[in-house]
């Protein structure tokens, strides 16, 4: 199988978000039917000082080698999938993930993450919101058991 | 991304490939008796009944787990009692027909959430103790054993030519086939069975597969272990762990299985259908990140597995060497776990169980045999583990890749690395000695170091060669000091000072001499000298938390149960205290690790539903814990003569072993004996010895009284059927036992305490028959 080069991942623009959190409803959209966002959602806006912060998942895909089931693997077109299916819920990846940007809904006991599928984008009013390509290369990390994560 | 790492798309073992037709193999399995079930769903934890198979009469049936066997046995380790106590009778030994092999799960097993929560108990009669064995292992089988439908398996009888047991989870089907042409040991079976019974020639598939098997050294020697196997879908091979204590891989040949295998239909996060599936997520998740923050500051599983205690035993003289004569050795550092480290197979996640990111199950892929049937060939060794490491020590190997062949040869030959390596270093003191020698070891040449005679022994015992010491040698320990002392050949008392065994089992690898706590440790237990009910080293004689016998006595009545705890509910120990909360040391009782005790009352109350608090999950485990103490004296065992152990374990048998640590023992005869400096320096070494022996024997014994004054028990040891009453176990015959023994020892005069009280010390208690009050 050839294996892809590149990902996309989100970028964020502080400044020109209004803290809508669209984004977040959109999200919730895609993975839960529901427009509630907040813990059913991969991608999360807070409020840090007088601006905005996006907290998600950048496809490093540190997590990949942490699943006992191989239920994440690396999609064609880049990103980290999670198939819920093959899951078997152990959280290992929530636990283990570096920034914390591996999801847990109380709705179910399999995690969730971003899927780069653009849902966010679409729904900012303002252009806060945008894929940009990058070189996967410069981005994966390997679970190394030396430093633990 | 860390120099020499191999992504794991491109992983490849290296490993020998084999090539076999499982189809022709399968064609002429016959099926001898076959049981449909009706596929039931787990609730909170029990599958809420277990399965009975008789090799002999090819009887298969259910077994209803009812609310009265989960309040008194809890599940697990304390169901296989149970079942036993139904099923086998006082005068049952390994071999009997009626005596079972017994795999139990436990109500938390198969959990995915919290690291080490895939553990099956197994149970049986052991041929080295002839009482209750039992021993905990990694592994598939136990959660799909439960997700397939029971909460226990029960093997009675033995069959007629080699089978093996199939549950099938996807169709609802027990099956007995015999199987003639497969293999019989353990790395090349498991392989042939995952290939067999998978649904799909796909990975995944072969995951859903879990083989019990054990192998040929099993079937020669008294150290049988089964091996659970594990699917490992990176390298592509069945891994196994060990459940390797008392020769249960030994009663499962003799029953003639050649592998229990079990075929799950599906599992998921929730197939234990648990009371409160988000507690679980939360305090699993809690637990995830904090081995994620701290083991690579605290004890490196995740990296080398137990193999990081090998640099601290050794830096504490606790490293059981040359037949656990000394703690130390100068050449221990080239088998530090740095040395395994190089060789492990590194990046890929190494839990037993899914989700257990504590991840201690360490391998090396394409190690090239050097002996043996498999010469040359390259496969996967599991392990070593820390005891493995520690056997190679105590035999004088120092090479890690000597380690690893006997390592490799003792899982695929199914025999316990522990009891073998703690055998052979016993064999090899006694060559040193020329109690044994080249003729009577039928040409080997056992001493100390000989990794190739200790290869050459594993072959032909194996083998099932009939020499006289090949027989003898694979019965373990207490056979061969019996057969020493019949041949006369050294002194009675130095063969069975030296000799690690104690009620028939072999000593685990730990040099005990200097904490009397941890002598306690390994001689007041239930089914021998294991280090799983309690290790005390450190806080005893380390940080001497613990100094008088009370406290001592307070230690051993806590850790055994709370330990205990694990086995009934189908957990691993590790995660309790082999990784810490950053903030332990500050709280009230950092030993117990409060925090992750309170993980656990939450844990067994997600599961399960209960509501139970600290204090109960300790009382869970007296419940079994004096149940099974009490079936040992049903069988005649678990008094004060069977809790005996060897010298060796408690303080220098020879002079070397004095000389070596000659200042401590000096200071002791001076500051404990009251003997002054000078006259110290006048006795002669076999004096000191024996006075230092005659009070470290004594000290034993007073650690025997408070030990079982805080358990409830006898002066002999005996429960009592006041404590069972207190504990709910109230089982009428039980308890006519227990009063007909204590009324025995009455009138033989055992009901008095054992160690020599001076006028100023006191024993537990004055008041004869204490328990009465």
């Amino acid at each position: 199988m050839e294996r892809p080069t590149t990902v996309k991942i989100l970028k964020f623009y502080p400044e020109k978000c209004n803290g809508c959190l669209d984004c977040e409803s959109a999200c919730s959209m895609i993975h839960f039917k529901t427009k509630n966002g907040g813990e059913q959602s991969a991608i999360h806006i807070f409020k840090k000082g007088s601006s905005y912060q996006m907290h998600v998942c950048d496809q490093r895909g540190l997590c990949l080698d942490m699943c006992p089931v191989r239920a994440l693997a690396r999609k064609k077109n880049g990103i980290v999938w999670l198939d819920k299916n093959t899951c078997i819920g152990c959280q290992a990846c929530v636990g283990f993930c570096p920034i914390g940007a591996m999801r847990k809904s109380d709705v179910r006991i399999e995690p969730f993450k971003c899927i780069s599928c653009g849902a966010c984008v679409r729904a900012c009013p303002e252009g806060a919101l945008e894929l940009v390509e990058r070189k996967i290369d410069d981005i994966k990390e390997v679970v190394y058991h030396k430093q633990g994560v | 991304m860390a120099k020499g790492q191999i992504s794991i798309e491109d992983y490849d073992t290296g490993n020998t490939r084999h090539k076999w037709d499982t189809n022709k193999l399968k064609s002429v399995h016959k099926i001898i008796t076959k049981y449909d079930y009706k596929k039931g769903e787990v609730q909170r934890g029990y599958a809420n009944r277990t399965l009975y198979v008789n090799l002999s009469t090819g009887a298969i049936n259910e077994k209803p787990v009812t609310e009265d066997m989960k309040k008194k046995f809890t599940g697990g380790r304390g169901f296989g009692l149970k079942l036993l106590w139904d099923s086998i009778k006082p005068t049952t030994r390994w071999n009997s027909e009626e005596n079972e092999l017994i795999i139990t799960t436990g109500p938390l097993c198969g959990t995915t959430q919290y690291p080490g929560s895939g553990k099956s108990l197994c149970l049986t009669i052991s041929p080295s103790s002839n009482i209750i064995c039992d021993s905990n292992v990694g592994g598939f089988f136990g959660p799909y054993l439960k997700f397939s439908g029971f909460d226990a398996i029960e093997l009675q009888g033995k069959a007629k030519e080699d089978v093996v047991v199939v549950i099938d989870g996807e169709k609802g089907r027990v099956t007995v086939e015999t199987a003639s042409l497969e293999e019989t040991n353990s790395h090349l079976l498991n392989e042939q069975l995952t290939h067999m019974y998978a649904s799909e020639g796909t990975d995944k598939s072969r995951q859903k597969v879990s083989v019990i098997s054990s192998g040929t050294g099993a079937e020669h020697s008294w150290w049988g272990c089964l091996n659970f196997s594990f699917y490992d879908i990176r390298r592509k091979v069945p891994r196994m762990k060990q459940a390797g204590r008392g020769g249960l891989g030994t009663v499962l040949r003799d029953k003639k299985i050649k592998a229990i295998v079990v075929k799950v239909e599906k599992i998921d996060g929730v197939s234990n259908h648990p009371a409160d599936p988000l507690t679980l997520a939360q305090i699993g998740t809690k637990i995830h990140k904090e081995i994620r923050d701290l083991d690579r500051y605290q004890c490196n599983m995740r990296t080398v597995g137990t193999g990081h205690l090998v640099e601290i035993m050794d830096a504490y003289d606790l490293l059981p060497t040359e037949n656990y004569r000394f703690g130390s050795f100068p050449k221990a550092s080239k088998i530090y776990s740095p040395e395994f480290y190089k060789l492990f197979t590194k990046i890929i996640p190494d839990g037993c169980w899914h989700g257990c990111t504590l991840a201690c199950s360490k391998t090396v892929d394409g190690f090239t045999v050097k002996t043996g049937p498999y010469k040359r060939q390259k496969v996967t060794v599991d392990g070593p583990e820390y005891e493995t490491i520690a056997c190679g020590a105590n035999m004088g190997l120092w090479d890690p890749l000597w380690i690893l062949e006997f390592n490799f040869y003792c899982d695929t030959y199914g025999i316990d690395t522990i009891s073998t390596g703690t055998a052979i270093a016993f064999y090899m003191e006694m060559y040193e000695y020329d109690i044994l020698n080249k003729e009577r070891c039928d040409g080997l040449e056992l001493c100390f170091g000989n990794a190739e005679a200790v290869l050459e022994f594993l072959h032909r015992m194996a083998r099932g060669d009939k020499g006289e010491f090949v027989s003898v040698a694979a019965k373990g320990i207490r056979r061969v000091k019996d057969w020493l002392i019949k041949k006369g050949w050294g002194d009675p008392k130095l063969i069975e000072e030296c000799g690690m065994e104690s009620k028939g089992l072999e000593y685990s690898e730990y040099v005990t001499k200097e904490s009397l706590a941890m002598q306690g440790g390994y001689g007041l237990t239930l089914k021998g000298p294991q280090h799983d009910e309690a290790w005390l080293i450190f806080m005893d004689m380390v940080n001497n938390a613990i100094p008088t016998f009370a406290d001592k006595a307070e230690a051993l009545h806590y850790f055994p149960m709370w330990r205990t705890w694990f086995g009934l509910n189908g957990l691993c120990k590790l995660p309790w205290n082999d990784i810490e909360p950053a903030n332990n040391a500050e709280t009230d009782e950092p030993s117990k690790v409060p925090e992750h005790v309170q993980n656990y009352v939450d844990y067994q109350n997600a599961v399960t539903g209960w509501n139970v608090d600290k204090e109960e999950i300790i009382l869970q485990s007296e419940r079994c814990y004096n149940w099974q103490r009490a079936m040992n004296v049903w069988m005649g065992r678990g008094q004060r003569k069977d809790d005996w152990i060897p010298y060796r374990s408690m303080g220098p048998v020879t002079e070397m072993e004095y000389l070596s640590r000659k200042e401590r023992y000096d200071k002791q005869l001076i500051e404990k004996l009251g003997i002054t400096e000078k006259e110290v320096e006048k006795m002669d070494m076999k004096e000191k010895i024996k006075i230092l022996y005659d009070f470290r024997r004594d000290q034993y014994q007073k650690l025997a009284d408070a030990v079982y004054y805080r358990r409830g028990w006898t002066p002999n040891g005996v429960p009592t059927p006041q404590k069972m009453k207190q504990l709910g176990m109230d089982d009428p015959k039980m308890l006519k036992i227990l009063q007909q023994k204590i009324d025995e020892d009455e009138k033989t005069g055992l009901n008095v305490w054992g160690g020599n009280y001076n006028k100023r010390e006191k024993p537990p208690s004055k008041d004869h028959k204490y328990w009465e009050k």
